[in-house]
């Protein structure tokens, strides 16, 4: 039977994870991931969760041993926040290209110094070239939604990728909402058992990743970039799949709010998306046609949408929880990026919101929109890159 | 107790691979085969070993082996053995095989974690005293005296003991070898495979290419270690120390070969002075002191 | 060594590589000396079988050594172990 839950979104995070019938955890704790794994813990330590949990001695090795336990054959899943997945690097590495369908919870968090426990996507979008699959989530729901897809995606052979689902630490990860979780026989149904590209076995005995020469290397890598453009192709079908099933979908690769008719389109990622539909919704009241395109997965970035939605506005606004030392926001870059070579283009201004948890609410927003709207008019924005809220 | 004779004559160390000519590491790895068997997953960090495999899309070893980064072979390993056991999977050995710059430096952190987890492995770090595949650099297991690229006069402090830090992890089992005496490593290994938790092996692999001394010494150079007593092989059970043969023969002073002969076979310590070299000796006197009283039902 | 995988099609997704004799070639051309067992010393204590590194002296039926000289890399582990010094060290001719 289907049960709706109060809870917040780590531990929805974790009732994804037993959900999905995760069979190894490694674990170890940072802030504000920390109740995931603890929530998992206890779902184990019941007999709630028939998982391996492996109580490593850091992150660096909680992906390693979840390389380990996907290339030996059973699903594998941590999460991990900020310095943690900064510590992951070259695994995150290691694990795309072995081509293992991990999943990972990133609980968004400011990177030091000084130490910073709230939330930007500076920790996730330094990943942003190690090969993973990213998901960023608005809600609870979503969370618990997107673990279950994530899964079902990466472990589709056209994949065969490891994904993060990303939420913002606090605002998501310690926020009481309800969630539907779906009877389990539904979700068995749903996402099969574990299915990955190839095992450790001693019956059929390969070294994995020895030494690859310059032969061999550049093919690899195309078949990973394949493997994205395919997940790009899947994730809208998933996403539509689930929803039937289950009554929530996501719009796919982007969650799109009133941008039919939208002189002025707002992007943004996480849950500064569902703060801009508030905006939109206010803004509409005063009859300014503003839309809100919330980009749901980061990798493989949605560029075809981007160029669709950029044919129906004059303008779109990018809001960075994060920015590129040296340059701007990766949305104000990436959507610039897919623009780029397709005549009558619309105008676009990044702005820079929110970073190390500075609230960004529906009035943050709404000054961003009307800066937007005013350049919009005026034909040509100021500035490149505009600091929301920053002292003088 | 197996005669070299009675060893099982298939190879998954295949002909062909990679290693330099006289290569000690090697010979501890076929060995090691021919004590476990085909039923093992190896899991190899950055090391000679990720090139003795030989380049893709072909190996030369014969059982299913993970490469993985450099500092990550025992948290690897967790995980293959995580999943085994999920899958309920028996009868196979996972076993970690690394260098010394892999083990005593990078590695130490993965490995006391998964030590002190009681992770269910074999350990194997075949220490050939220096960071062997990038061309010879000073490692924690570097002997004192002994040149590398980035000690050219020579490395001014002690070998880490490695052994002895394992078995402040209470780990059941804990053992040094040398491919040298391949059957006290190959009873070791076996004794290893049939007990639960983590077990510990250090192997002294003598290199020809970093130790600078010809190909065909490497049999010799390690026979001299131990006999020089710079070596000892011994197990720690469950706490016990135990000296093995032919260490256990070397408690006294007199049945110990000097140092020196060991030393003056490898170009690596041609800068050591002859204080050096006494000094070297005292160390190796000291050891065999503490081994001694171990030995004598002192637990570790 | 042969060439493999002309096309991307053939390729495994991640790199899997498959045991294989050889996989650095015939390592016997790398051999500077060669050595050659003298059977009528032999005692078949089968110490070169069990110190060679390369694998490459295998067991006769009477445990005497059949080196593999298109895989020994020349060491001389063999000859300078065998304890009745049946195993000798030849340069190879140019």
């Amino acid at each position: 039977m289907a049960k709706v839950i109060i809870d917040t979104a780590n531990h929805i995070a974790g009732y994804g994870a037993k959900a999905a019938r995760v069979q190894v955890v490694p674990a170890y704790p940072i802030t504000p991931q920390t109740t995931i794994v603890e929530k998992i813990a206890e779902f184990v330590e019941k007999g709630e969760m028939d998982a391996e949990y492996i109580r490593v001695e850091s992150e660096h090795s909680a992906m390693v041993a979840c390389i380990g336990a996907a290339a030996a054959g059973v699903r594998a899943f941590t999460a991990t926040s900020a310095h943690g997945l900064a510590l992951m690097h070259e695994a995150l590495h290691w694990a795309s290209g072995s081509r293992l369908p991990i999943v990972m919870a990133v609980v968004n968090r400011a990177m030091g110094p000084g130490w910073n426990i709230w939330p930007d996507f500076s920790d996730s979008l330094s990943q942003r070239d190690t090969g993973w699959i990213q998901f960023y989530c608005a809600d609870n729901q979503e969370v618990f939604d997107t673990i279950i897809q994530a899964y079902k995606l990466c472990e589709n052979e056209e994949v065969f990728l490891p994904a993060m689902v990303c939420l913002e630490g606090f605002i998501l990860s310690h926020t009481y909402m309800p969630v539907k979780i779906p009877d389990q026989r539904e979700i068995d149904d749903f996402l099969p058992p574990y299915n990955s590209g190839w095992i450790l076995d001693v019956d059929r005995p390969y070294s994995h990743a020895n030494l690859v020469s310059p032969d061999f290397y550049m093919e690899f890598r195309y078949m990973i970039q394949e493997a994205m453009e395919s997940a790009k192709q899947l994730i809208p079908r998933i996403d539509k799949e689930y929803g039937e099933r289950f009554g929530f979908e996501y719009g796919g690769l982007i969650e799109k709010y009133q941008c039919e008719d939208a002189d002025l389109v707002l992007v943004t990622m996480g849950t500064m998306g569902s703060e801009a539909k508030i905006t939109v919704d206010n803004l509409r009241r005063d009859g300014l046609k503003v839309g809100s395109a919330r980009v749901r997965v980061y990798r493989p970035f949605p560029r075809e949408e981007i160029q669709k939605l950029a044919e129906q506005v004059q303008m779109i606004a990018t809001i960075d929880r994060h920015i590129s030392f040296g340059m701007e926001g990766f949305l104000a870059t990436e959507i610039q990026a897919s623009l780029y070579n397709r005549g009558d283009l619309p105008l676009v201004a990044g702005f820079i919101a929110g970073l190390g948890g500075r609230d960004v609410t529906f009035k943050t927003i709404e000054k961003i929109a009307k800066k937007s709207l005013k350049w919009m008019r005026e034909g040509g924005v100021e500035k490149i890159t505009e600091w929301v809220d920053l002292k003088e | 107790m197996v005669t070299i004779k009675e060893l099982p004559q298939e190879e998954y160390l295949l002909k062909g691979h990679a290693a330099c000519a006289g290569c000690g590491p090697s010979i501890a790895l076929r060995l090691l085969f021919k004590a476990l068997g085909k039923n093992v997953i190896l899991v190899v960090p950055a090391c000679c070993t990720s090139i003795i495999q030989g380049p893709y899309p072909y190996t030369s070893i014969g059982v299913p082996l993970q490469n993985i980064l450099f500092e990550s072979t025992a948290a690897a390993a967790s995980g293959i053995v995580a999943a085994l056991q999920q899958k309920k999977l028996e009868g196979v050995t996972v076993v970690g095989w690394a260098g010394d710059g892999g083990t005593v430096d990078i590695g130490i952190q993965a490995l006391s974690g998964a030590a002190e987890r009681e992770t269910d492995f074999i350990y194997i770090c075949y220490d050939n005293e220096a960071y062997g595949n990038t061309g010879m650099q000073r490692s924690g297991a570097t002997p004192y005296g002994a040149w590398t690229t980035t000690t050219p006069t020579g490395k001014r402090e002690r070998k880490k003991n490695m052994p002895f830090i394992m078995a402040a992890h209470r780990i059941p089992y804990v053992a040094t070898a040398c491919p040298s005496y391949p059957i006290d490593f190959v009873n070791k290994l076996k004794k290893a495979k049939e007990i639960r938790g983590t077990k510990y092996i250090h192997i002294l692999a003598p290199c020809p290419t970093g130790w600078r001394y010809t190909t065909e010494k490497t049999v010799e150079l390690g026979k001299l270690a131990v006999q020089t007593g710079l070596w000892a092989l011994y197990e720690i059970e469950y706490g016990k120390f135990k000296l093995n043969s032919p260490s256990d023969r070397l408690v006294d002073k007199a049945k110990r070969k000097p140092v020196k002969e060991y030393l003056a076979l490898q170009g690596r310590f041609r800068n050591l002075t002859e204080e050096d070299i006494a000094k070297i000796q005292k160390w190796v006197d000291e050891d065999w002191e503490r081994y001694r009283k171990l030995a004598s039902n002192y637990l570790l | 060594m042969v060439a493999v995988h002309k096309s991307r099609k053939d390729m495994p997704l991640t790199p899997l590589s498959s045991p294989t004799l050889g996989s650095m070639g015939k390592t016997g051309y790398w051999r500077t000396f060669r050595p050659e067992v003298d059977y009528s010393k032999c005692t078949r204590c089968t110490l070169c079988w069990i110190y060679c590194p390369d694998a490459a002296i295998e067991r006769r039926e009477d445990d005497s050594p059949k080196i593999d000289y298109d895989y020994c890399k020349g060491c001389g582990i063999c000859a300078n172990e065998c304890p009745v010094k049946a195993i000798t060290m030849h340069r190879e001719e140019e």
